[in-house]
């Protein structure tokens, strides 16, 4: 596909000086994914970020859920602006595409209705006595690695490359809802055509796979899946887009949302499981990477050390294309040794 | 008495018609055209809705009588300045030089909406997304085909792209391309009676003459499907396919469909030109960006600024005839008014 259209959207993206405001739920379903982030910035590239364990959920499930008011979710937010100023930072890189979406939806809402900004500082003064000055720049952490993909290229131990057959991995890039779709121009590339993780896979040696379900929602939209009877909606729109995909034979899934690379993941065991029908070659699945995974595996990282013994479709098929060396028995051991338990096996 | 010099901006249709009545009214015309050949964006067409005149017979009728009445042309010619300086009109041009006359008709036409910027269309980037002015020129060519050079077994028209769409500043309807969609889908159902053609419109605007005929035959003879809705996005299939999201609003509900060739409808805008013309001489344009004459009704071709007459497209989206018939009303009055010079 010619994509040239991302050009077009292009936005600043600082070297330096973050604040780091995590996700809520990745730490749970891709548990080395914020950590290889935070080493991937600090130790190989040198990037100044802070890692704060005073801030708090941006309560966007909540609020999307109608369970948290706007005015609360303003001050919220206010608040991990507060502690951004007081840590001494002025960029804030979130590791989640909803508060990312959040934070870049309240900012501009701020600057149309002046009046609302107002009314946050009194609230969270009133809340906690304290105040806030709003980031230079917001950016969400796929932003960050993309803006260093060529940097991360030249320290690359592998590339995105079959070992085999010497031909580029096929990779389905996949777009949190939430970084593009509500403001166009504050994602790389756009909302129709983003380029955040396809300019990754393309620095690192890898093809992207368009497909006609590829703007498709993975079917997150947390009303849906919050309330049990209306899960079939998400695994429907997962469904969807993994049928659409699949006729492509994509080597691998990447995403850069926490709920859509969870569901893409996680719904291939259920379908499993409901119709029998899996997704990859030989009944396997399509194996799901969060991009700090993708970048840590280019890096050279051990790929337990990045969590992905907790991937719900097993990464080792994409371990063996990519030649990378890996330890069978070391799978499921902790970082003191211990056996951690593994997750079920579905032959994944 | 000398005959008056007036210049007369572009060699499209209504240019050269106004060329060619200020020349049959003792006016000396000089007929500047950016391109290398007259004719403008007509040159691209195959043939006119509603009789199936080819455009080729319009514009050589055209440039033939420009020929045989001697009317000065200048080719590759762009204006740089115009301005309006003691009671005459000066012309200057890119290639240095400048042009003085009693009057100028502006009829500098429209641009065409550039389809990349509805980018959930995928023009450019999807290989058998077309525009309907590259269809046009595949049937000038004689050969309707996909990129991979099959004949396409469904075709979908997309009307009103970049035309009645605020998300883009084009508020304004381009008036001649819903004949035009059903137009080039009949031309395609005769070209392959087994393609399967699908209209996806939000109104169909049948205004001319002849026009509401050609949309009934259209459903009736050719059985193309006309869908009263927006598509929404496209997307490219493994075999090199169109998949189209759309809202079937009078189904009310949303479907999806795969088609061999999507058609984009691009609209009529205002040329960038206007802006240029409109500052250097005082004259006002709408907000649609075209150019305004004094009223809609018989002051239309005259401006706010003397000497200084309108025709065709630069005014709004029309189609050829009434764009003709417009130069024609534009060189009377200009006759007019440099009679009441002398």
């Amino acid at each position: 596909m010619k994509r040239s259209s991302w050009e077009k959207y292009q936005k600043t993206i600082p070297d330096d000086n973050f604040y780091y405001a995590r996700s809520c739920i990745r730490q749970n379903f891709f548990p080395g994914s914020e950590a290889a982030f935070l080493k991937i910035l600090k130790d190989d590239l040198g990037v100044d970020v802070f890692d704060d364990a005073k801030h708090t959920s941006c309560t966007g499930i909540g609020y999307h859920s109608d369970i948290v008011p706007l005015e609360t979710i303003m001050t919220v937010v206010a608040r991990q602006f507060s502690l951004m100023n007081e840590a001494g930072y002025k960029n804030m890189v979130s590791s989640c595409i909803t508060s990312f979406g959040l934070y870049t939806e309240i900012l501009s809402m701020w600057h149309h209705f002046p009046e609302l900004e107002e009314k946050t500082h009194d609230n969270l003064k009133k809340a906690t006595g304290r105040d806030f000055v709003k980031p230079e720049c917001v950016v969400h952490s796929s932003d960050l690695i993309f803006h260093f993909r060529d940097r991360i290229a030249a320290k690359a131990k592998k590339k995105l490359v079959n070992s085999v057959t010497g031909r580029p991995l096929k990779v389905v890039e996949h777009i949190g809802c939430h970084y593009a779709k509500i403001f166009p121009t504050a994602g790389i590339g756009g909302s129709e055509f983003p380029y955040v993780l396809a300019g990754m896979v393309e620095s690192w040696g890898g093809e992207v796979v368009d497909y006609p379900e590829r703007r498709h929602c993975c079917g997150f939209g947390f009303r849906n899946y919050l309330v049990q009877a209306n899960r079939g909606a998400p695994v429907a729109n997962s469904r969807q887009k993994l049928e659409s995909m699949a006729p492509y034979k994509p080597d691998f899934i990447v995403a850069n949302c926490p709920g859509c690379t969870m569901f893409l993941d996680k719904w291939q065991y259920a379908i499993q499981q409901m119709e029998g029908v899996t997704y990859g070659a030989d009944g396997h699945g399509i194996p799901v990477l969060s991009y700090e995974e993708m970048a840590g595996l280019v890096l050279g990282y051990d790929p337990w050390d990045l969590g992905m013994q907790m991937h719900q479709v097993s990464v080792e098929p994409l371990l063996m294309k990519l030649d990378i060396d890996y330890d069978e028995s070391h799978k499921f051991l902790g970082n003191n040794g211990k056996y951690i338990s593994r997750p079920t096996d579905c032959g994944l | 008495m000398a005959a008056k010099r007036v210049i007369v901006i572009g060699g499209g249709v209504s240019g050269m018609q106004a060329a060619i009545t200020l020349k049959k009214q003792g006016m000396t015309p000089l007929l500047i055209e950016k391109d290398i050949n007259l004719g403008g964006k007509l040159c691209r067409w195959d043939r006119l809705f509603p009789s199936q005149t080819p455009a080729k017979e319009v514009v050589e009728s055209l440039v033939g009588q420009i020929s045989e009445l001697g009317i000065r042309t200048l080719l590759c010619c762009e204006v740089s300045e115009i301005a309006r300086n003691e009671g005459k009109i000066e012309v200057s041009t890119t290639d240095g030089n400048s042009y003085e006359a009693e009057a100028v008709i502006i009829a500098s036409g429209f641009d065409l909406f550039n389809a990349t910027r509805k980018e959930e269309y995928g023009y450019k980037i999807y290989p058998n997304v077309i525009t309907s002015v590259d269809l046009e020129e595949m049937f000038k060519e004689g050969r309707v085909v996909c990129a991979d050079g099959k004949a396409p077994r469904s075709v979908a028209f997309l009307h009103c792209v970049g035309s009645r769409d605020r998300q883009v500043g084009n508020c304004h309807c381009s008036r001649v391309c819903c004949i035009t969609g059903v137009k080039q889908a009949m031309e395609i159902k005769e070209l392959y009676p087994d393609c399967n053609v699908y209209n996806f419109y939000m109104d169909m605007r049948m205004f001319g003459s002849g026009y509401e005929e050609l949309y009934t035959k259209a459903q009736e003879k050719y059985r193309i499907n006309f869908i009263r809705g927006r598509i929404s996005e496209c997307s490219g299939t493994i075999d090199s396919g169109v998949r189209i999201k759309a809202e079937d609003t009078l189904a009310g509900r949303p479907l999806k469909l795969t088609v061999d060739m999507l058609v984009l409808l691009v609209g009529k805008q205002a040329p960038a030109l206007n802006a240029k013309f409109a500052s250097e001489l005082g004259i006002t344009v709408s907000p649609d960006g075209f150019l305004k004459g004094m009223d809609c009704f018989e002051n239309a071709t005259r401006t706010s600024v003397e000497g200084v007459f309108v025709a065709g497209t630069a005014t709004g989206p029309k189609n050829v005839g009434e764009s003709m018939s417009e130069a024609v009303k534009a060189a009377m009055d200009v006759s007019e008014y440099i009679n009441t010079l002398s």
